[in-house]
């Protein structure tokens, strides 16, 4: 049985060239669905993965009480100094506790692509624990900022967004003048600020205190002493996250948006994409009376016609699905953009075509073939002998 | 029978093939409907707002605030005719449900924008009450809020003094908008500055997020921006300011070149559909060569055998697009009861103008070639070859 | 028999397919008087449809003149040969050539479109027209589900419905059984007696020239006889 329906397949695919516009029709309007579905998550993947790689599950961002994000936050400085000597804690390699104190302030820059109108990012003044608490950042080029002085290092994701940032120049904050001074790449969201020492922004910019103590855990129930800790503490009004799942519930907002429009418009393109194979089906086993007829009495069953008719809809639907998958990887993988994160500040992240989506961009694809070819193919089967010889 | 009677008669030539094809148009412009309406909302919700309102905030954000003492200067800037100012509140209704609340001067707010309707008695009880909160019409419609109601609203920046988050404010006014564009601008709530200032728990007293200025003289509005920036440069307190409507875009290019991504997905659906509707219209041609010649036997011209296959295009992208518009505001408007005003998705006038525009471009595209092909058929040929 | 409705005179129709150039009528010239019913036989290539069709206006000469009822076709312009053949001709084929997607009086109704009169005169027309052939209780049927025979009187009452001087049929009676096509050709001769209109036919049915007032054969282009 299979061997007819796959001598049947082979008779039919033969015959593509015959009325290839309408196999066209089906291999287009799936590389259509795949494509927009693809860049759509790409999306989606891309804004998560960078915000997920960011923060470590061993360490803890402590802000004030219900703020939900560092910009949202205010600790004093008695405040901050008291957190950091909370339970739960490691310490450094010089004994004292592995915490730094982040303030955040917001900055403009102009964007490469829209000289008009500036947009908000990062900066963030940080003490020297800073970096030991985050070693998979890097400087890159250039060199660290010196503490007491105005000069930043920007992440890498701010080079390629914004102008005016570049190592060497000169950036104009709230009247005051910087120097770019390095670069540093850390492969996440930290890619889209600007740092600095805390000391120089407190004073430059009128403020003491911090936004937020980012601070390393102590062994496995670290969280935990330290969040009793703080919440015993009567002087302090405090959140304490996870660095990680701070950063990964961020993304949440922009990720059901993206989730919510991808879905829609997927499942509205997959509608009439059924409909377009639906058609083209149709048409391509009315095209075949004849052939099926005369396989019919010669002997072949209604079975492998039917086979042969689903077969041709799927293989048509996964090159069209492939084919989609590669217009998405070719012109979207890797392509940077950026968006307004959770401080109204820019996120920069990639668009990222995983091998994961690409193969439920295919499974898209099949279904909606094997959907499409369905009903045509039941009616091939169930076409009447005697009355299709009778046209020929 | 009628010429359009024919016409249309020719289209259920083959029944299921015209009613998949007409199912792909519908979807093609469900899509383009809702899509539209997504980027018209975020683009265009601009122009209304006018020309007579410059908003004013800290150079560096509108995150970053200033003090409200800066009114007696802003006052006194040549070209402002009134001054009010408003800061974010930040308000979450019962769960987690982000709601519009900015602390204002009730009375100066009430000057400078005669956009928002309300009896005038109620504006004075926001301004006498200290406690009073007004809300929009659609606000207050969607949580069903009456007149005189406590409504207990939170905020997820600022405690109140005794340190919970969890405020409550007297509902004394319901405003309206004066016009369509403006009542789809009535879903947020105010309340009083003064309150708010004193009773918050943080150190930020006497702040405000923006200010608003009213211009005596619309076509003022670079001059003034430049006069206000210019009083302010190079002191703690640099400002920016820029029409009502540029901030509005501002705001939106920050989340995102929306545009561009509609015009990509619309771009691959109507490539497709370009392709699918062609595809019918150039097999419907194909098998009917016999018949188109023998209308011109009878006595049409060749140039009405174009026309009858061009109408043809017309009515089947016609009733599939405009099906599919409907649609579009149909469920758009689910989809914006449903998710709470989040998604506002109304399909107004303008996507309906360019929804036509693209279905009658998109029915001479996909008409034309087979319409010149039945023009060109000639007679003999034709009925020759069958 | 009155005045000459068709005048061919020594025309000449030349068919390029690619290079090669084909004379399929060589300077014929002949005429059919009003009223007069002509079959136009010969073997297959004799020219005879082509003939037919310049007679009709479907086609134009390479060189001659033919007039139709006063007015030389071969001088007209595509879209004035159109409005001619509206109101001058009316063409029947071997094969029906019905619109399937039409009742029989939508058929018969479609030339009457090209003209300024309204709904209700249209309709009128129509039944007058189906009246004539036999199938006024076949109106509102779909070809398919006509008889052959039901098909071409259809097509017939579409070509009466202007009322032209003039019937043109190529192979009416080509795809139907004997008893049907006579029929059809008993039809064509009352059409022709009693209404007085000029056909010519196309036609290899050897009981065709008894219907027919004459006969005239066509070989390799050229007219053979003119027989009474």
């Amino acid at each position: 049985m299979l061997s007819q329906a796959l001598a049947i397949t082979g008779i039919n695919l033969k015959s593509i060239p015959a009325h290839w516009a309408s196999s066209l029709v089906i291999v287009i309007g799936l590389a259509g669905v795949v494509a927009v579905f693809t860049a759509l998550l790409a999306m989606a993947t891309g804004f998560e993965s960078t915000l997920k790689s960011t923060g470590r599950t061993d360490a803890v961002i402590v802000m004030r009480g219900g703020s939900e994000t560092e910009l949202n936050s205010a600790l004093d400085t008695d405040s901050s100094e008291l957190i950091k000597q909370g339970a739960g804690i490691r310490a450094g390699a010089d004994g004292k506790p592995l915490a730094s104190a982040e303030m955040m302030v917001i900055a403009e820059l102009i964007r490469k692509d829209d000289v008009k109108n500036g947009a908000n990012i990062t900066v963030r003044g940080v003490e020297p624990a800073a970096f030991a608490l985050r070693p998979q950042l890097k400087i890159v080029a250039g060199r660290s900022f010196t503490t007491g002085l105005r000069e930043l290092i920007v992440g890498r994701g701010v080079l390629r967004q914004f102008q005016g940032a570049e190592l060497g120049k000169v950036v104009r904050m709230r009247g005051s003048d910087w120097t770019v001074v390095g670069v540093f790449e850390s492969g996440d969201a930290h890619d889209s600020e600007l740092w600095t020492d805390i000391n120089v922004a407190r004073t430059t910019f009128g403020r003491n205190g911090s936004s937020s103590v980012l601070a390393a855990l102590d062994g496995p129930d670290g969280f935990e002493k330290l969040k009793s800790g703080l919440a015993a503490e009567p002087r302090l009004t405090v959140d304490a996250v996870r660095e990680q799942d701070y950063f990964s519930g961020q993304t949440k907002q922009f990720r059901k948006s993206i989730g919510f429009l991808a879905g829609v418009v997927t499942l509205i393109m997959a509608l009439g994409a059924v409909f377009a194979a639906l058609n083209s089906m149709y048409a391509a086993v009315a095209a075949r009376t004849k052939e099926i007829a005369t396989l019919r009495a010669i002997g072949f069953g209604g079975l492998p016609v039917l086979i042969s008719v689903m077969l041709e809809a799927l293989l048509l639907a996964l090159i069209g699905g492939l084919l989609g998958a590669l217009i998405a990887y070719v012109l979207f993988n890797g392509l940077s953009v950026s968006t307004l994160g959770e401080n109204f500040t820019q996120v920069v992240f990639d668009f990222k075509v995983t091998p994961e989506l690409v193969e439920r961009g295919l499974i898209i694809a099949v279904v909606i073939g094997m959907i499409g070819g369905l009903l045509p193919a039941i009616r091939a089967a169930r076409q009447p002998v005697t009355t299709s010889l009778r046209e020929l | 029978m009628t010429k359009s009677g024919f016409v249309i008669a020719n289209l259920f030539r083959k029944r299921t093939r015209t009613i998949l094809t007409l199912l792909s148009v519908i979807m093609a412009f469900l899509l383009f409907g809702l899509l539209q309406s997504v980027n018209h909302v975020f683009n265009a919700g601009a122009d209304f707002v006018g020309a007579t309102r410059l908003m004013v905030q800290a150079r560096v954000s509108f995150t970053s605030p200033l003090p409200i003492s800066m009114v007696a200067k802003l006052e006194a800037v040549p070209g402002v005719a009134r001054v009010a100012y408003s800061q974010w509140f930040g308000g979450v209704w019962q769960e987690n449900t982000p709601l519009f609340v900015f602390s204002v001067d009730p009375l100066r707010y009430r000057d400078v924008y005669p956009e928002y309707v309300m009896p005038d008695a109620q504006w004075q009880a926001f301004a006498k009450t200290r406690t009073a909160m007004i809300a929009g019409r659609q606000l207050a419609d969607q949580y069903r809020w009456k007149v005189g109601q406590k409504i207990p609203i939170s905020s997820n920046i600022f405690p109140q003094k005794n340190g919970s988050k969890a405020w409550a404010f007297d509902l004394v006014g319901i405003y309206d908008g004066k016009d369509e564009d403006w009542k789809k601008r009535t879903n947020v709530a105010f309340i009083s500055h003064d309150y708010f200032d004193e009773a918050n728990q943080f150190g930020m007293k006497g702040r405000t997020n923006f200010f608003i200025l009213k211009l005596s003289d619309g076509t003022q509005a670079e001059a003034v921006s430049k006069r206000v920036d210019a009083l302010f440069e190079n002191s703690p307190d640099e400002t920016k300011t820029q029409t009502e409507k540029d901030f509005n875009l501002g705001f939106v290019k920050q989340i995102g070149d929306i545009g561009l991504i509609v015009r990509w997905i619309l771009f691959a659906v109507f490539f497709t559909l370009l392709l699918v509707v062609g595809n019918t219209m150039a097999q419907s041609v194909r098998e009917r060569v016999p018949e188109l010649a023998v209308l011109k036997t009878l006595g049409f011209t060749d140039g009405s055998v174009l026309g009858f296959v061009l109408a043809e295009a017309l009515a089947l992208c016609l009733f599939g697009g405009l099906l599919g518009l409907l649609l579009a505001t149909t469920l758009g408007a689910m989809i914006e009861k449903g998710s709470g005003r989040q998604f506002q998705l109304r399909l107004d006038a303008w996507v309906w103008s360019i929804g036509v525009a693209a279905i009658v471009l998109m029915s001479v595209a996909v008409g034309l070639l087979p319409a010149l092909r039945a023009r060109r058929l000639r007679i003999v040929d034709a009925l020759a070859g069958h | 028999m009155s005045e000459s409705m068709v005048q061919v005179r020594s025309v000449t129709k030349v068919y390029e397919r690619g290079k090669q150039k084909i004379e399929v009528l060589h300077g014929l010239t002949l005429d059919i008087p009003s009223g007069d019913f002509v079959a136009l036989m010969g073997p297959s290539g004799s020219g005879k449809t082509t003939l037919l069709n310049l007679i009709g206006g479907l086609d134009k000469p390479t060189s001659g003149e033919i007039v139709v009822g006063g007015s030389r076709i071969d001088q007209l312009s595509s879209g004035k040969l159109a409005h001619w053949r509206a109101h001058n001709v009316g063409f029947v084929f071997q094969f029906y050539n019905l619109m399937p997607v039409l009742s029989a009086e939508g058929n018969v109704e479609l030339p009457l479109l090209l003209t300024k009169l309204t709904s209700a005169q249209r309709k009128k027309n129509v039944a007058v027209a189906l009246a004539v052939v036999g199938l006024a209780d076949r109106a509102k049927h779909k070809p398919k589900e006509l008889s052959g025979g039901q098909e071409q009187r259809v097509a017939i009452a579409r070509a009466l419905v202007s009322d032209p001087q003039l019937l043109v049929c190529d192979e009416p009676t080509g795809d139907l059984d004997r008893k049907t096509a006579d029929e059809i050709l008993g039809l064509l001769q009352v059409l022709n007696r009693e209404h007085r209109k000029t056909i010519v036919i196309v036609t290899h049915d050897p009981k065709a020239a008894e219907f027919a007032r004459r006969t005239l054969h066509l070989e390799k282009g050229q007219l053979l006889e003119q027989a009474a």
